[in-house]
Formats: C-alpha cells, sequence, structure tokens
C-alpha cells in the first residue's frame, strides 16, 4: 500500500483461541504499583 | 471504533479492536477520517456474518459504492495535488484493510469478559507487606510510611511463610508466581526476606512452580549482602529515586527530615553496576511540583547512569499541595512528547534507554483475556498484611471494607471476590466509548475507588495520562517502522 503503512500487531481474535494461559505479570508487580496499564506486560506464551 | 490522531509528524489510525496499527500519508488520514464518519451517520456495525471469513463477526461493514463516490469528490476537492486515481487506490486499500479485519472491526470481546467471571480463581501473585513502617518519611507516600492509616509492625517469618504456603496452595496450574517484597520499607525486614526466598527455593521444585522476587526498595538499607542476594534471588528490583537532587530530597527524607539523594544514589548505582543485565527500575514518582518530570528521568539517565526508568504521577489527596491540578495536564502531556520525541534521538544515537510505560510489544503483548481482565487485583493477585491479612491490592490496605480475609482461613468475604472478578473493561461505563481500552484494561480499581467512590468507576485523570501515554509509545513504533 503506497499510503497506509500497517505495524504488525498481534491478531486479537486469534487469541481468543489461543491465549489466556495466565503466566503473564501481574501488571502492577513491575514497576508502576499506582496505575494498570497492561499493554507493556510480555506475553509468557508466544507460540502464536 | 478508530483513534487516529498526529504527533511528531506521523499520521497515526489506530483500529480498537483488532490493536492494529496504521501509519498514513496526509491523503489516506483525511480518507479514514471521513470513511468513519460516513460508517457511523450510517450506522454501519458488523458485516454480514455469512460474508467471506467474518464467521467471528469482527469484520465491519463497507460504505456502499455510492458513498464511496461522493467522499472521492469531496477528497478530491482537499486535496487539489492528488489524483483521481491516486485517491481510489486510498479507498481501495482501506476496504482491503476492512476486510482483512483491520479497520473499523467489530468488538468480538464481550463475551471473553464473561467466561473470564465464570473461571475458578486461582491466585498467582502476593504483595508481601513484610515491614509496616520505614527507614524514610516521605510526605506523599500513599502507604502513610508503611503503616497504611494502620499500626507498625513487621511480618514474621511464619506468617510469611504462610503466605508462600497459601500461593502454591491456591495457584493450581499456574508455574510462575510473584511475590513482592514490598512495605513500608522491606529491607527493614531483611531477614525474613531472605529466609522467606530460601523456603520458596525450597518448595518450588516439588510443587513444580517458579518463584519471581521482586524487592521494591528506597535504597536505604541496601548493603553490599542486600546487592548479592538481590542479583540472586530477585528477577526484578524496583528502586524509589524522583530524579533530581533538589526535586527527590523534596520528600524523600528521613526522619530527622534530611533528604535521601546522597545516601541512596550510589548504593543504587552499585546495585544496577552488578546486576548484570537483570531486570530493573528506576521508580519515581512526579508531583505538582515537578510537572518537567523528563528533567527528572533526563538526569537519571545521563548524570546517574541508569536505563531502565519509570515515573509515575503521585497518587494522593487532592487538596494534598503536592497533588496534580487540572492546569498541570497540559503541561504534563507536553512532557510525555517530549520524552517520547527524545528517546527515538536516543535510540537512533545508539543509546537507548527504556521508559516503563512506553514498552509496548505489537506482535507478542498480551492476549485479550489480558487485557479485558486487567491486573487481577483481589482475584490472581492479593496483598498481605505484616499480620496475614488479605486485601485486593497494595493500595487498599488499611481500608477495612476491602478486607478479603487472611492466609490461615483463605478468602472468606467472596462477595467482595466476586466483585472483584467482574471487574474488568466492560464493567466500566465511563470506559465504553474509549478507544485506549484494550491497553489499560479499564485501569487501577484503587485510583477508581480514591476518585470516584466504586472500584467500577473511572479515575479520569489518571486515564488522560495514560492515553497519552499509549499515544506516545504508539507513535515511537511508528518512527520504529520508518527508521
Amino acid at each position: 500500500m503506497k499510503h497506509i503503512m500497517t505495524l504488525e500487531t498481534r491478531d486479537m481474535v486469534e487469541s481468543v483461541e489461543n491465549g489466556g494461559c495466565g503466566e503473564c505479570q501481574t501488571s502492577c508487580q513491575s514497576a508502576c504499583k499506582t496505575s494498570c496499564g497492561i499493554a507493556n506486560q510480555a506475553c509468557e506464551n508466544n507460540k502464536d | 471504533m478508530i483513534h487516529q490522531y498526529q504527533m511528531n509528524g506521523y499520521n497515526i489510525v489506530l483500529d480498537v479492536f483488532s490493536g492494529s496499527v496504521h501509519v498514513t500519508d496526509l491523503l489516506a488520514y483525511d480518507a479514514i477520517r471521513d470513511y468513519d464518519a460516513a460508517r457511523k451517520s450510517l450506522s454501519l456495525t458488523a458485516a454480514a456474518p455469512d460474508s467471506k471469513d467474518n464467521k467471528t463477526g469482527t469484520i465491519g461493514e463497507a460504505l456502499p459504492k455510492d458513498k464511496v463516490a461522493e467522499l472521492i469528490e469531496k477528497i478530491s476537492s482537499e486535496h487539489p495535488e492528488s489524483s483521481k486515481d491516486d485517491i481510489r487506490d486510498v479507498f481501495d486499500d482501506i476496504e482491503e484493510l476492512i476486510a482483512a479485519g483491520k479497520l473499523f472491526s467489530e468488538d468480538v470481546f464481550r463475551n471473553t469478559s464473561f467466561e473470564l467471571k465464570k473461571r475458578n480463581p486461582v491466585v498467582k501473585a502476593l504483595c508481601l507487606l513484610v515491614a509496616h513502617t520505614c527507614n524514610l518519611n516521605c510526605s506523599y507516600c500513599f502507604a502513610a510510611q508503611g503503616k497504611f492509616k494502620g499500626d507498625s509492625g513487621l511480618m514474621s517469618f511464619e506468617t510469611g511463610k504462610r503466605a508462600l504456603d497459601y500461593l502454591v496452595e491456591h495457584s493450581g496450574s499456574r508455574r510462575n508466581l510473584e511475590v513482592d517484597f514490598f512495605g513500608g520499607e522491606p529491607l527493614v525486614n531483611f531477614q525474613v526476606c531472605k529466609d522467606l526466598v530460601a523456603y520458596a527455593r525450597s518448595i518450588e521444585k516439588e510443587h513444580n512452580k517458579n518463584f519471581r522476587f521482586t524487592l521494591t526498595t528506597n535504597g536505604i538499607g541496601i548493603t553490599d549482602e542486600v546487592i548479592e542476594w538481590a542479583n540472586k534471588e530477585c528477577y526484578n528490583v524496583v528502586l524509589s529515586l524522583d530524579g533530581r537532587k533538589e526535586v527527590n530530597d523534596r520528600f524523600r527524607v528521613d526522619l530527622a527530615g534530611n533528604g535521601s539523594y546522597d545516601r541512596i544514589v550510589p548504593k543504587f548505582q552499585k546495585l544496577v553496576e552488578s546486576r548484570g543485565g537483570q531486570g530493573y527500575y528506576m521508580r519515581g514518582t512526579y508531583t505538582h511540583f515537578n510537572t518537567d518530570f523528563t528533567k527528572d528521568i533526563f538526569h537519571m539517565a545521563d548524570d546517574l547512569g541508569f536505563t531502565e526508568l519509570s515515573m509515575e504521577p503521585v497518587v494522593t489527596d487532592p487538596s494534598s499541595p503536592s497533588a496534580l491540578t487540572q492546569e498541570d495536564l497540559p503541561i504534563l502531556k507536553e512532557q510525555y512528547e517530549i520524552l517520547a520525541r527524545d528517546m527515538i534521538r536516543r535510540k537512533k544515537d545508539g543509546k537507548p534507554i527504556t521508559f516503563y510505560h512506553y514498552m509496548i510489544d505489537l506482535q507478542h503483548g498480551p492476549c485479550i483475556y489480558k487485557r479485558v481482565s486487567g491486573c487481577g487485583s483481589g482475584t490472581e493477585y492479593m496483598a498481605v498484611t505484616a499480620w496475614g491479612d488479605l486485601y485486593p491490592c497494595h493500595q487498599f490496605v488499611g481500608d477495612e471494607d476491602y478486607k478479603l480475609g487472611n492466609i490461615w482461613d483463605g478468602v472468606t468475604n467472596t462477595e467482595l471476590r466476586d466483585e472483584f472478578k467482574l471487574c474488568n473493561v466492560y464493567s466500566r461505563p465511563e470506559c465504553k466509548d474509549c478507544w485506549a481500552r484494550m491497553y489499560c484494561a479499564g485501569g487501577c480499581s484503587a485510583n477508581a475507588l480514591h476518585a470516584t467512590g466504586d472500584i467500577h468507576g473511572s479515575y479520569e485523570y489518571g486515564c488522560e495520562l495514560f492515553k497519552k501515554r499509549i499515544e506516545c509509545a504508539l507513535m515511537m513504533k511508528a518512527a520504529d517502522g520508518s527508521l
């Protein structure tokens, strides 16, 4: 595409099927302690 | 739902439910804006479920051809520099992205939140308040120097041991178990921290668990022994420093009122230097008194040599002089942009730094379950007081209404636990139309409670800052793509 560059992102619909293992870090345990951001948590199960 | 914004010369379109991020030229940016408006005016939602590749219903309906022709005329008049063929190409691209489920995609995840509600709760993380006391006296401390509006005290080894057993017993098949030594100041009770780690290591193999310990410390109690222990045993260390000496020492003072900067910085540097690349964060708090907080981040990076950085807005009573004000908000937003632009420069120069809130892994980040359910407070994650009481998280400690139970009897206030279990991005009315909700999962329940009196509320000020940080983080990804 000449006018639109799409960054590669995880397929959210697919993650309904292959996500949810729950092994990822609890977000507040890492650094913030006073807010909730989950976007910066790495997935522990990168099979997809 | 889409979110469009321009920052640092980039035109960015986020497709909220697919999570797709598009970087466009101005022509496509305007075309997408008009396409979105036209879809809204026609109340278009999902394409027919039997249409090609749309079994899940995620693909949005495209505009009728006559409407697209109208838009091509409109865009053509706004962009006389572009040929009609070029503009038609843009609309073809838009419809290609729609068909691929990457633009105007539908929210098909509501049922995911219902699935989460049906799950049996397992516990995978505990915040151990090993010391309800502190060797500093920071006036902005939400934990009231560790006393959390209650008594001071230290956790005994027996209580901590029982907390670890409770975690193992209630963790189901989860392998990675997280334990944060928190307070107050946990190093005031260092021997118990050491003994608890030794106990955890002695039981983890037989239970097929992997304990990940985090130490959150103000640095005063760091010794060579602490450094050796933390580097061997702690997956992550969170080191509290607010930045410039005068900023840090405004609040982070000892019981006699003396600033802590000169005592803690050399210790932090020694610890980080010897950490051999293992995880750490310099974690600061900014207040109304340092709304120019990027100077504190740059001080920690440039003058002190730290590369892993986190800086959080103060959580305090709005009547406090240190509380952030509405007038501060535009200044803070500008600061986040300054930081993002500077981090791009540093990366280009080969000297990158990490800012906690700008870490987004678009390809391998959280799955939809995590994005819907959030931090897990009150269910997967709880705080344990020195006396063994359980609270939904460290920010609820001391509020008797939010006591869940204790580590001997387990969660006895199951009604409260169920309320937290139902707490997700779909349970918060204010999140319904928010583009950022798949990045914050509805936000922090404690902040919501303190701001609105309801854990299902929203802390609007925090949301504003959060949205700005996500915009900056995505812009940095756009910059990565164009390097």
